[in-house]
């Protein structure tokens, strides 16, 4: 027991395959949260949409999103495409479709209940100044949305990039399959270095979001009306 | 002194099946006078001073200001609400914005005019109101009689023809009516001509040249403020002067 398996963590270039692995699930994750951005704003104004049929879409999308457990989406795109229509996407496309689906559902809930959070007299007390629909938009309304907006887009980023470690089942390469790896690899000369591989996997897990998160709680400080 | 706003036969429904709200109004305001509108919640005083810039739709009868008729298809909203100044009950703010901001924001992006043009108006009008060290100052800072006061300089740095004011003291608490009252009586004195919605009877009775009572969507009874309170000449309006005596004897 003189070994304390931490060894393991600077053996060779194990250290740099777990930051090349983080740089997997970051990459992964805010292409994900970028694309989720954009077709989560453009969602989210189509849920506002008066038409009912455009509001049922909107429901079952959201909620048929909400029930599935994100792992049964990735298994779904990744071996369902497969068998059923003979469609090869590589592991990390998979993710993105499956992250982007469900960042697009979760951020245009987010868009639309920071749209409906803005009171008609903001938009009435605009329009009575003389001020054209279009520069109450963009004076009034969307500077407004935008700040309840920010603070919640950045902890959806947090949760996805917490969630990519589902897509180790998937077999893409990131962070916490090269923890794993490193530990197999090891397991007769260091047996206790899972410990250590995957503490460390915690706090670069930890890193990662901590920032963002405090950033959040900063905006949404800062914008308190 | 010229009719300024003319309204005649206005018809207003809310949608097909319900109550209409305005049953045929016909009024004038002339320049410089001071109009009061009172009368029972729900008997459309609000309706018609959102009417008259806009806000709601009308199914018949006209609106003009001036020369302008307003009932058109083709009315440019933009032009005519920058004649048609307007305060709400819910002093409503932009809370992103400083108080100077707010009432900017309207001479710099639809008037077009020079920002150092207008900081001496907007500087002049926050120190009529008694608000100038509050000119970097959030809404959120503001107390409701505050906010409302920028609410009414803002509506004034558009320089309008007429001021609506829709029962804008309805949802402040009472230390603070009085100050938000004290500046529209200085506009009244100032020669601005206006129409107020307001419960506040003392208030109506000094600050109107004249008082219309509305009820059920129609004007019931219109007249100089001393008679009307004094003696009014409707069932209704006796009735509901009756609530307020009341009220004050209590």
């Amino acid at each position: 027991m003189q070994d304390l398996g931490i060894r393991v963590l600077f053996e060779g270039n194990n250290f740099a395959r777990l930051m090349g692995g983080l740089g997997i699930t970051i990459q992964i994750s805010l292409l994900s949260v970028l694309l989720s951005i954009v077709l989560g704003v453009l969602f989210g104004v189509f849920m506002t949409l008066k038409n009912p049929v455009t509001r049922a879409i909107s429901r079952v999308y959201l909620d048929f999103i909400r029930i599935m457990p994100q792992l049964v989406l990735l298994f779904i795109v990744y071996f369902g495409l497969t068998r059923m229509f003979g469609i090869n996407l590589s592991g990390e496309v998979s993710a993105v479709i499956v992250f982007v689906l469900w960042g697009t559902a979760e951020m245009g809930d987010l868009v639309r209940g920071a749209l409906i959070s803005i009171p008609i007299h903001q938009y009435e007390s605009s329009y009575a100044l003389g001020i054209s629909k279009k520069q109450t938009y963009l004076y009034i309304i969307i500077p407004q949305t935008l700040r309840r907006l920010i603070p919640l887009a950045i902890n959806l980023t947090t949760r996805m990039i917490k969630t990519t470690s589902l897509i180790v089942l998937i077999g893409v390469v990131e962070v916490l399959k090269v923890g794993q790896q490193i530990i197999e690899a090891n397991r007769y000369t260091a047996p206790d270095a899972a410990l250590w591989i995957y503490g460390t996997i915690f706090f670069l897990y930890f890193l990662t979001c901590w920032p963002i998160s405090k950033l959040a709680g900063y905006l949404e400080k800062k914008w308190k009306n | 002194m010229k009719d300024l706003l003319t309204i005649q036969d206005l018809f207003k429904q809310y949608n097909k099946n319900s109550d209409p709200v305005l049953k045929g109004i016909s009024l004038t305001v002339k320049e410089g006078e001071v109009v009061v509108v009172i009368g029972p919640s729900g008997c459309g005083k609000s309706t018609l001073l959102r009417c008259i810039n806009g806000l709601e739709p009308v199914q018949n009868g006209s609106i003009s200001l001036d020369t302008q008729v307003l009932t058109d298809k083709t009315t440019d909203w933009q032009s005519i609400r920058q004649k048609i100044g307007m305060v709400f009950q819910s002093y409503d703010l932009f809370p992103h914005m400083t108080v100077l901001d707010n009432i900017l924001l309207g001479p710099l992006k639809v008037q077009k005019r020079k920002k150092q043009d207008i900081i001496p108006e907007a500087e002049a009008l926050l120190t009529r109101v008694g608000l100038l060290d509050k000119k970097d100052s959030y809404p959120r800072e503001l107390s409701g009689g505050q906010k409302q006061r920028v609410a009414i300089v803002r509506a004034l740095m558009m320089k309008p023809e007429i001021m609506l004011f829709d029962e804008v003291t309805a949802a402040l608490d009472p230390e603070m009516v009085r100050e938000v009252l004290d500046v529209i009586m200085e506009l009244a004195k100032g020669g601005m001509t206006m129409m107020i919605v307001t419960h506040e009877m003392q208030f109506a009775k000094a600050v109107a040249d004249r008082i219309l009572f509305m009820d059920h969507g129609e004007i019931v009874e219109s007249g100089d403020p001393e008679s009307f309170f004094t003696n009014p000449q409707t069932e209704r309006a006796k009735q509901f002067l009756n609530i307020f005596s009341y009220e004050s004897t209590q």
